[in-house]
């Protein structure tokens, strides 16, 4: 590969046939550096599912171009195959097989030969905690175990690229923590991941790049830090102990105010340009006004309140 | 290994998945393959006495190479089940993102329901001849009945993998599980189609069912009135290799087409 981009998505567009217009991918474009996490964040029915099957050669698009690991994904897929893992939105792996017998399988059929097959099988087995259940029907699994099979049954070639979609999508919450553990796992050991989820704290915990993702475009792209950034403020937030002061304070704050201030009970809330000048003139006047608050603090924009502000719709948190 | 070595070797694998299956759940597939049986005993004291046959031989004689062809027949809904499963879990999914042979994934199935359907007529001919039907046309004649039926099973499984693709959920088999009883019955299985009222008759003489059973007692040396009362139970043979064949040549390219059409 001359780039170091693996994946290298321009203009793809997808409309389901019968589907809603709209419905699928709008322009949907997207680069992934090698060695790197990227989180596609969006709410459900945004185009997540529909770019992974696109990208790993599920689905065909409609235009466009797109490249995984430097094949078209479109002219080459059969080399795009050889070089990807796919962990399907819904753990796609035989409920009658025991974990050790899919793994063996989908080992074969990756053409390893018996022995490695088997070998291969038992060093994922044990790399993904499952030794104890490698002889129990996957029907007996429960969520967490499911997926971090699913998890090492795409990893039994070591893929240059792994598609990863919405892997904690109704989990409860320890059985998330299981599979995050376990894709920070294959992070350390560096693989290149894209991964899918509607679920912010999720991508922020796990991914170097986020791409927003709204009705079939990406919206918004960065690190986390920079897409906090992009809202182009900080927040000064100010808890007072005194109801009746938030209109002095309020007059106080709005010449440092850069866009409108939150109220929220006792809690002002003023987005700031300069960070440390807004701290010290707000102390200051404060301090002057004789008005010593409960809290005053200096934070960047929630994902959430990026999320809101590209996009005008919530995500689940 | 050259692109035919892997395919084959690709579809051995799924065809041993199938088999892996039945080592894990024997209890399931035991079951299916003594079901045939179950109907074959049913239906031959249910109807063996009403029955009036020549020479006054037993209802056997009739009704075992008709449960042959049903059993044909009821071999669509595994296919369709595994497929639709497969498709509706992801699983056909993942295979389509590996590197493997696509023909294979369709050509495990093959092999593996192929051998399901062997095993289910093996247990079936040993309890017909236990009920005391017997071929009377010698063992190559009767090994061309037991060929003729499987090629039916063949086609069979093309409708089956065409209609799972197609289907939305496993829930939606089950109109189709239904249906498959009536054209059972419409067919030559029970008893001689020129004994039917002359509407009924004349469609259920056109069944691939019934093909597959006349033509089976026509090779068997079993009674069946149509072989010499009607022109298509006349050419029974002819009927058994050309409609299974018809069908293949349709559903074999439409599973195919759906099978790409997962992409669109
Ligand atoms: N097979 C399909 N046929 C028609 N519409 C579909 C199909 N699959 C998905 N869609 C529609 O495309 C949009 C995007 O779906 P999807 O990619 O699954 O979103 P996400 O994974 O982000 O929840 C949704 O509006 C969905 O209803
Ligand atoms: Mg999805």
């Amino acid at each position: 590969m001359t780039t170091q981009q693996v994946i290298e998505a321009a203009d793809v567009r997808k409309n389901y046939r019968g589907g809603t217009e709209g419905a699928g991918l709008n322009g949907f474009d997207l680069t992934v550096t090698a060695g790197t996490v990227t989180g596609l964040l969006g709410p459900n029915g945004a185009g997540k599912t529909t770019a992974v099957r696109i990208l790993s050669t599920l689905l065909e698009m409609d235009s466009g171009q797109a490249s995984v690991a430097g094949y078209d994904v479109r002219r080459q897929g059969a080399e795009v195959r050889r070089r990807i893992g796919l962990v399907g939105q819904y753990a796609a792996i035989d409920e009658v097989l025991t974990g050790r017998q899919n793994l063996t399988m989908f080992g074969r059929l990756n053409h390893l030969a018996h022995a490695k097959a088997a070998k291969r099988a038992d060093e994922l087995l044990e790399q993904f905690d499952l030794v104890a259940a490698a002889g129990q029907a996957v029907g007996k699994y429960s969520g967490g175990m499911r997926r971090r099979l699913d998890l090492a049954a795409s990893l039994i070639v070591a893929p240059d690229v792994l598609f990863v979609d919405e892997p904690t999508t109704g989990l409860d919450p320890a059985a998330r923590l299981e599979v995050w553990a376990a894709v920070r796992q294959l992070v350390s050991n560096g693989t290149t991941v894209l991964l899918t989820t509607q679920y912010l704290e999720e991508a922020d915990q796990l991914a170097d790049r986020i791409s927003m993702l709204k009705d079939g475009k990406v919206v918004a792209e960065g690190t986390p830090d920079q897409l906090k950034t992009q809202l182009g403020s900080d927040w000064l937030d100010l808890v007072l102990t005194d109801p009746a002061e938030l209109e002095v304070v309020r007059r106080l704050a709005e010449p440092l105010a850069d866009g409108e201030l939150k109220i929220e009970g006792q809690r002002l809330s003023v987005p700031v340009k300069d960070r440390t000048r807004a701290l010290v003139v707000m102390a200051n006047s404060l301090h002057e006004a004789n008005i010593e608050p409960e809290d005053i603090t200096l934070r960047r924009p929630t994902l959430d309140e990026v999320f809101l502000h590209l996009t005008g719709s919530k995500v689940a948190v | 290994m050259t692109t035919l070595g892997w395919t084959l070797a690709d579809s051995w694998t799924i065809t041993r998945r199938t088999l892996t299956h039945w080592r894990n759940q024997p209890g399931l597939i035991i079951f299916s393959w003594f079901f045939p049986v179950l109907m074959l005993l049913v239906f031959g004291s249910l109807l063996g006495g009403a029955m009036d046959l020549p020479d006054g031989q037993s209802y056997y004689e009739l009704l075992v190479p008709g449960i042959f062809a049903l059993t044909m027949l009821f071999g669509l809904e595994g296919t369709m089940t595994a497929v639709t499963q497969d498709k509706e879990k992801g699983v056909t999914d993942r295979f389509r993102s590996l590197p493997m042979s696509s023909a294979a994934v369709v050509m495990g199935r093959a092999i593996a329901d192929m051998l399901d359907t062997l095993i289910a007529l093996a247990v079936l001919v040993g309890t017909g001849l236990a009920l005391g039907w017997r071929w009377h046309e010698g063992l190559p004649k009767a090994l061309a009945a037991f060929g003729l039926l499987l090629l039916l099973r063949f086609a069979l499984l093309w409708i089956g993998i065409y209609i799972g693709l197609s289907v939305r959920n496993a829930q939606s088999l089950t109109v189709v599980q239904v249906l498959v009883w009536p054209i059972g019955f419409l067919s030559s299985a029970f008893v001689a189609t020129s004994t039917m009222p002359a509407w009924l008759g004349t469609i259920s003489q056109w069944n691939p069912l019934s093909a597959a059973a006349t033509a089976a007692r026509t090779l068997f040396g079993n009674p069946d009135a149509s072989i010499t009362t009607t022109w298509v139970g006349s050419h029974s043979v002819l009927m058994a290799i050309i409609s299974p064949l018809l069908l293949t040549a349709v559903f074999l390219p439409l599973s195919a087409h759906r099978y790409r059409n997962l992409s669109r």
